[in-house]
């Protein structure tokens, strides 16, 4: 590898980079990528419609960059990168918190971070763990087999994100192919739709939970009973606002526990390491964070010039971060395609870094923690059911996470 | 040791509660804030370690001298 200080210049010799790029392995990053893997800080990366923008690719860039005021996630503005052709639709969306500058993004994140504190996860387990037991339970009475997504991985998060959001899980099948819709498509139309109908859903669920003379004990109820009552926020925002929860809330999290299963699985030897010390599943969930990297490809928009590792990025250029690759910077971490749960530090930037660094990480640790502990300790004997090979993931231009896991024991 | 936060910049991501738990606490507004008795770091190695998880650099830590 090169040293991260390499100032010479953007172009990779052999032309710019595709992104994004499938997954030749589900938990590694694209073999495609390995141009962005050798040593320089930010490179220039091809769309799909041949724009270039900035991918940045070193760590401690990357902690700086997504640090920088200076730097947009308002998709409104020109110059937005724009990875899939389904998302143009949304370009000139008000997406609420995440798709908001600061000061709007710290008003609204400011009315959720009581909810998703440490302490507040922690409270939580003991519930958490009930919802895996009985889905554990569940899977095991009926099974072997087992098609691991929609047995486990998937409404694990889901119901907790409904207990927690308020709203009815009676819904999750309606909810879940939306959220399925919005974030794959596959075309633009279908993105479109599903969020129109997410939109509809959830906004008669507040304006319901609004007449209610006694507010129930979720958050949706809690914002509609004291921010929109007041005024704080407007029911659009509000509306977003709780499809972001809803959709981040239960998307994200299934695909790293399919995903995380199915790379321990392939990692025979660090899952019997678990398995002796359970004492070791913090650090284990926070290396799969690493590892995986779902969430490829963070956007923004340069406001100003930025002079950064030597490259200027101009106002109006778009910027990416490929979080697999950052998480892999070898200035950082040694061996970084091993899986290893006794690494120093846990500063992946896998839940993002900056202001919009992810509001639910805590309480996503707790049910990774819970969810892959209880998985592995219940089926001491579970593996694929059918070759490896044969599983199939998402696509690059997605969150990463396996289709579907078919599992035995 | 002297140890800031700001509150201002504070995101309440919780990074410093969860890398020095025996220091740093989040108060009812989710905000970072320390554990009454631990203002100094407590001689906590984390203490370094949270300010360095802070996705927003809102801890300062200095040495305190005499």
């Amino acid at each position: 590898m090169t040293e991260l200080t390499d100032t010479t210049g953007p172009a990779a010799p052999a032309g710019p980079v595709a992104f994004p790029q499938d997954r030749t392995c589900p938990y590694h990053p694209p073999t495609g990528y390995d141009p962005l893997r050798d040593g320089r800080p930010l490179s220039r990366v091809t769309l799909y419609d041949g724009r270039e923008v900035w991918a940045v690719t070193a760590h401690t860039t990357a902690r700086a960059l997504l640090a920088d005021p200076r730097l947009s996630t308002e998709r409104r503005r020109p110059g937005f990168p724009v990875p899939t052709p389904r998302f143009e639709a949304a370009r000139n969306r008000r997406v609420a918190l995440l798709g908001l500058d600061d000061p709007e993004h710290h008003r609204q994140r400011r009315m959720l971070i009581p909810s998703f504190t440490v302490k507040r996860a922690a409270a939580l387990r003991p519930w958490i763990q009930r919802i895996v037991d009985g889905l554990l339970d569940t899977m095991i009475a009926q099974g072997p087999p087992a098609e691991l997504v929609s047995a486990f991985a998937l409404p694990v998060p889901s119901m907790v994100i409904c207990g927690l959001l308020g709203v009815p899980y009676a819904d999750h099948e309606f909810f879940e192919e939306q959220s399925r819709r919005l974030l794959r498509g596959p075309t633009g139309a279908d993105t479109v739709a599903a969020r129109e109908r997410l939109e509809e859903y959830l906004g008669g669920l507040i304006d319901a939970k609004a007449k209610e003379a006694e507010p129930g004990d979720g958050i949706l109820d809690e914002l509609v009973h004291q921010r929109l009552r007041t005024g704080e926020l407007d029911r659009t925002d509000a509306v977003s606002l709780a499809i972001i929860l809803l959709v981040a809330g239960h998307e994200t999290t299934a695909n790293m526990i399919s995903l995380g299963t199915y790379t321990l699985l392939q990692h025979p030897d660090r899952l019997a390491e678990l398995r002796a010390d359970p004492s070791l599943l913090p650090a284990a969930v926070e290396e799969l964070m690493r590892m995986l990297s779902i969430a490829e490809g963070l956007q923004r928009v340069a406001l100003e010039d930025i002079e950064i590792a030597g490259t200027t990025i101009r106002a109006g250029d778009g910027v990416l971060f490929s979080t697999s690759v950052i998480n892999r910077d070898t200035s950082v971490y040694d061996d970084p395609d091993a899986l290893d749960f006794h690494r120093p530090d846990r500063h992946h930037i896998a839940f993002g870094f900056g202001i919009h660094q992810c509001l639910g990480q805590n309480l996503a640790r707790a049910e990774l923690e819970i969810a892959l502990g209880s998985l592995f300790t219940r089926l001491p004997g579970l593996r694929p059911a059918v070759p490896a090979e044969e599983i199939p993931f998402k696509p690059g231009d997605t969150i990463q996470g396996m289709l579907e896991l078919p599992v035995t024991w | 040791m002297h140890i800031d936060i700001d509150k201002d910049v504070c995101i309440g991501a919780g990074q410093c509660a969860l890398a020095a738990p025996g220091v740093f606490t989040q108060d009812d507004d989710g905000y970072s804030t320390l554990l009454p008795g631990r203002e100094d770091g407590a001689g906590d190695a984390n203490v370094r370690e949270a300010a360095r998880a802070c996705p927003v650099s809102a801890i300062t830590v200095r040495d305190s001298t005499g």
